[in-house]
């Protein structure tokens, strides 16, 4: 089965060669995020990842008799604020459906959720392809949802244990138009939608605690034909897997169609083990859910003030973030992008700037700091090099005081120690020389000492100039000033 | 002291303020009554300790002078309100040994006025009934007998062993709810007066839910002013409960003036059914002769949708009953009857759990929600329900209560209406309507059948205008001057 995939870097999307011609593949994800809030949609209660089992339920979360659900104004504030981060209608009046099914950590035996009148309506996420490319993916909605509580199969010979700590925790499903077309695709749409979250504050886009999680839609068709019949793949919590699922996933129906069969709509699940996706359910196994609003919850409305309010408060998303980087600033596409992905990236990357030069800022940023917090290991908040020091740093550079060359040098030592990048220019005696005296007798010197490569510069080896440049520099320790050095040196050699 | 449990809550009231009696006394009456009449079963669990312990601290309060409203007042809780520590079974099996770590906010708001708990009280399991013979703890029977024989007949449902147990003056006052007719039909049936405020004015929180957007809490007295009393102590906006609304509880009892000139009371045709029995229509008329001659105005009003109310009943309270009753699987409290795999655990557990009248509610409920009748079945029957709103909206222009009779009969005997499920929701045909539509009705004994039965009058009003049912109760109440009280044959 494995075959050849074209394309996944321009918007023509993934193409599969089959047998009987080109398929194309038709991807629609359903995110999951987490709301980040203290409390959980219905109730009081906390909501901390990682706490000890069972500790953070509530009489509603556990769905004792006669406990009712009361909304979380934050909660919802959450979802309008992420509403409008991508760009989507709000719906000023929604309501809470019961969505009904038995499950042992399902208290309730129903989740309360949102089926005809979601919260968000349509919008949309531009997601950002290589070469700085963008493309826009329609939103098809956004609902505000109850999670469910865990079951744990494996710590018990017999029995299944259940932890009800995220029984009731808010989340947002955010489902996308089947606009995509590449598991590249769909991975820099999860990778933008984290983003925009994260910008928000809305979700900490944590995808290994589970705080976001997809649902993947696939499909192939002819190009420019009709959608296929579907698959769903639950609950994938890795771009990784998501992409490897979806190419399985892809695969698998093209086989089927060209053996003469037809892709059965199911809900298939993806082994990242394997590598390969098996049947969960079909549609004839499909659980019918039995919606209907939720009589303990009125209609859920708001007015335009409080959209206006929570509009007003909005922090500048990346996208806006990415064009006054280039258009303000200065920096590439390809840089700004890297810089706005992460809100806490962007922000450093302003810090070190401010005031400054800066495309060497980018330059700084993306190149020696993001290679040395690679080379360790480390995270930004964990860097010993702050946005300040780096800033100063860059400062030593601009003025002259230090070349680009001694500044990596400085800078190593900086993330090595943690100490101000001019105590180690002092300390190491590292400033650079632009007395034109001291170079001048540095040149002399090599000159004198170099008499044979000297005539062959003058008999016409012009590419000897550099050896004659690292010479003076090795002789004064780096540290001159390479323009003075370039501007006396022709001369002196040319006689 | 056993005349002690005679007395009305008004009366008890005024005779602990003057310290006619103490809080304990009166507890030790009820009690005492309690013990002699388990014959009705009026009874699923009795805290006599209880009692005896809120009563010691009420005789405190009353001495200090610092006495709520319902003080030394001890009454019957319906065994859907969540009691922290004692017992809650919905006269479920399937809430087997389940002991709340709550108060639902209604007893709260009762003992927080100084009430006294003297037991949780039978019901239909689950509410789920309009006969009492539903009860996994076994039939309540009503203290009345007709004069001809001496059958057992019930006390009506869901609320009989609150109907029950205030009718035998086994208690003052009793907790009920009404979903369609849970209150005010067991009243009617015993003699006594329930009350269901309008949907909203009493918290549902910590009640066991059997239709959420129906069920509403209220008071079952001997009297309207205790009905008044008690309801003024029930209700108030509570912000645990998102479908309760945030209005100022008025001095129900202060609407009690006796002055209904110029009131102009509705008498919806509708309600005259074909083969209505005809002292159930005699005594309508004499309720309408009653209010004429206090001086209300009666006009005859027209509620077009009255014959659909009872099918978009069936309806809605299955298919939100099918949904909240999901929760008892087994998992966490109550019965669990252990099985193969969890599916198999799920079927045997409601299976031995849920009566059969549950699991007919269950499987309508399930049916009706299900993909490709939803729209035909939920859908409609929530457009039924949105006219009949219309109706009363509509007649409520022009009157400002609307009387008719409680139930079609007087009670019935036990197996009488067992058969058929259609004959006994037929029960519910007179207050099903004013349940859709949210409204405050009260049923006052108003009369006797030929069997020398109590039969019931009820009065519909407003949203949130509870005010004016009570004033005209009051005047009902004054006119028909019900007096008759059943032999006290269960002391045998």
């Amino acid at each position: 089965m494995p075959r050849q995939l074209l394309g996944g870097e321009v918007d023509m999307g993934m193409i599969i060669q089959g047998a009987t011609g080109d398929w194309e593949v038709v991807i629609g994800l359903e995110v999951h995020a987490q709301v980040t809030s203290k409390a959980k949609l219905f109730s009081g209660s906390a909501t901390e990842y990682g706490a000890e089992q069972n500790t953070q339920v509530s009489f509603i979360d556990a769905a004792m008799p006669g406990m009712l659900p009361v909304i979380n104004r934050a909660a919802v504030e959450q979802a309008v604020r992420t509403g409008l981060g991508l760009k989507a209608q709000i719906n000023k009046f929604s309501v809470f459906d019961r969505k009904n099914y038995f499950y042992a950590d399902l208290p309730q035996g129903y989740q309360i959720s949102q089926f005809q009148q979601p919260i968000v309506g349509k919008g949309v996420l531009t997601i950002d392809l290589k070469d700085g490319e963008t493309r826009e993916i329609g939103i098809t909605r956004l609902h505000l949802e109850q999670d469910a509580g865990k079951s744990i199969h494996d710590q018990h010979p017999s029995m299944s244990l259940i932890d009800l700590n995220r029984s009731g925790v808010a989340l947002m499903e955010i489902v996308s138009e089947p606009d995509l077309r590449s598991p590249e695709e769909a991975a820099a749409y999860v990778k933008k939608l984290r983003s925009i979250l994260r910008y928000l504050g809305t979700c900490d886009g944590n995808m290994e605690e589970g705080s976001m999680r997809a649902d993947v839609n696939v499909s192939v068709r002819r190009p420019g034909e009709g959608f296929g019949t579907r698959c769903e793949m639950k609950n994938i919590n890795s771009v990784r897997f998501m992409q490897q699922a979806i190419i399985y996933e892809a695969n698998r129906q093209v086989d089927i169609i060209e053996a003469g069969g037809t892709v059965d709509q199911e809900t298939r699940l993806y082994d990242p083990v394997k590598g390969e996706t098996r049947s969960m359910r079909s549609k004839e196994e499909a659980h019918d859910y039995r919606y209907f609003p939720d009589p303990d919850l009125l209609p859920l409305e708001f007015d335009d003030a409080f959209v206006e309010k929570l509009k007003s408060e909005l922090p500048e998303l990346p996208d806006e973030k990415k064009n006054r980087f280039i258009t303000e600033l200065g920096i590439s596409p390809y840089d700004a992008g890297v810089l706005v992905a992460e809100k806490e990236v962007a922000d450093y990357f302003e810090a070190v700037a401010k005031g400054r030069d800066a495309k060497l800022a980018a330059n700084w940023v993306t190149g020696e700091l993001f290679g040395n917090l690679n080379r360790t290991g480390k995270s930004l908040s964990e860097s010993p090099v702050s946005a300040d020091a780096l800033g100063d740093l860059i400062g030593l550079i601009k003025d002259g005081t230090i070349s680009n060359r001694i500044a990596k040098e400085v800078f190593e030592e900086m993330f090595e120690t943690g100490k101000a990048a001019a105590d180690i220019v002092e300390e190491k005696g590292l400033k650079q020389v632009s007395d034109t005296g001291a170079i001048e007798a540095a040149i002399d010197e090599v000159i004198a000492a170099n008499e044979d490569k000297v005539a062959e510069y003058r008999a016409g080896k012009d590419k000897l100039l550099g050896f004659f440049m690292g010479q003076v520099m090795k002789a004064t320790g780096g540290k001159a000033n390479p323009g003075v050095v370039n501007k006396l040196l022709k001369p002196k050699l040319d006689g | 002291m056993s005349d002690l449990t005679k007395l009305t809550i008004a009366e008890a009231r005024d005779g602990l303020k003057a310290k006619k009696f103490s809080a304990v006394e009166l507890a030790a009456a009820h009690i005492t009554a309690m013990d002699s009449a388990r014959g009705l079963n009026a009874f699923i669990t009795e805290t006599p300790e209880k009692a005896i312990e809120n009563a010691t601290a009420s005789d405190a309060r009353l001495a200090k002078g610092e006495e709520g409203k319902l003080e030394g007042i001890p009454l019957a809780i319906k065994d859907l309100f969540c009691t922290k520590g004692t017992l809650t079974t919905a006269a479920s099996h399937i809430l087997d040994g389940f002991k709340p770590e709550y108060e639902s906010t209604v007893t709260s708001n009762l003992w927080n006025a100084g009430a006294v708990m003297l037991g949780k009280v039978n019901l239909d399991e689950f509410a789920m009934g309009s006969s009492n013979e539903t009860s996994y703890y076994g039939n309540v029977v009503n203290p009345w007998r007709r004069q001809t024989d001496d059958q057992p007949l019930v006390p009506g449902g869901s609320s009989g062993g609150s109907a029950s147990a205030v009718a035998a003056n086994l208690a003052m006052g009793a907790t009920g709810t009404d979903t369609g007719g849970s209150i005010r039909q067991p009243a009617a049936f015993t003699g006594i007066v329930g009350m269901k405020p309008t949907y909203g004015r009493c918290s549902r929180w910590g009640t066991v839910a059997f239709a959420s957007s129906l069920d509403q809490a209220g008071p079952m007295t001997r009297t309207v002013r205790d009905a008044a009393i008690m309801l003024e102590a029930m209700a108030g906006f509570d912000p645990k409960d998102s479908t309760s609304v945030d209005m100022e509880v008025p001095n129900f009892e202060a609407a009690l003036t006796g002055d209904v000139k110029g009131l102009k009371v509705g008498i919806p045709k509708e309600y005259r059914l074909d083969g209505m029995s005809a002292e159930i229509e005699a005594l309508w008329n004499q309720g309408i002769e009653w209010l004429k001659a206090a001086g209300a105005e009666i006009i005859d009003i027209s509620l077009p949708h009255t014959k659909y109310a009872l099918p978009a009943y069936y309806i809605v309270a299955p298919a939100e009953a099918s949904s909240n009753l999901a929760r008892y699987d087994g998992v966490r409290y109550g019965l669990r009857v252990e099985g193969e795999d969890l599916a198999d655990m799920y079927s045997r557990t409601r299976a031995e759990g849920f009566g059969a009248e549950v699991k007919r509610r269950i499987l309508i409920g399930t049916y009706a929600l299900s993909a490709g009748y939803y729209d035909a079945y939920y859908l409609k029957a929530q457009k039924v329900r949105t006219r009949i709103a219309e109706d009363f909206r509509e007649a409520f222009k022009t009157v400002d209560t609307i009387l008719t009779p409680t139930a079609p009969s007087a009670a019935f005997a036990f197996g009488e209406k067992g058969t058929d499920p259609l004959e006994m929701y037929l029960n519910d045909v007179f207050t099903v309507p004013a349940s859709l539509a949210g409204l405050p009705g009260i049923s006052v004994p108003s009369g006797l059948s030929s069997d020398g039965l109590p039969l019931g009058l009820q009065l519909l009003g407003r949203p949130f205008d509870e005010e004016t049912v009570i004033r005209t109760a009051g005047v009902l109440e004054e006119a028909a001057a019900f007096d008759a009280a059943p032999t006290a044959w269960w002391r045998g």
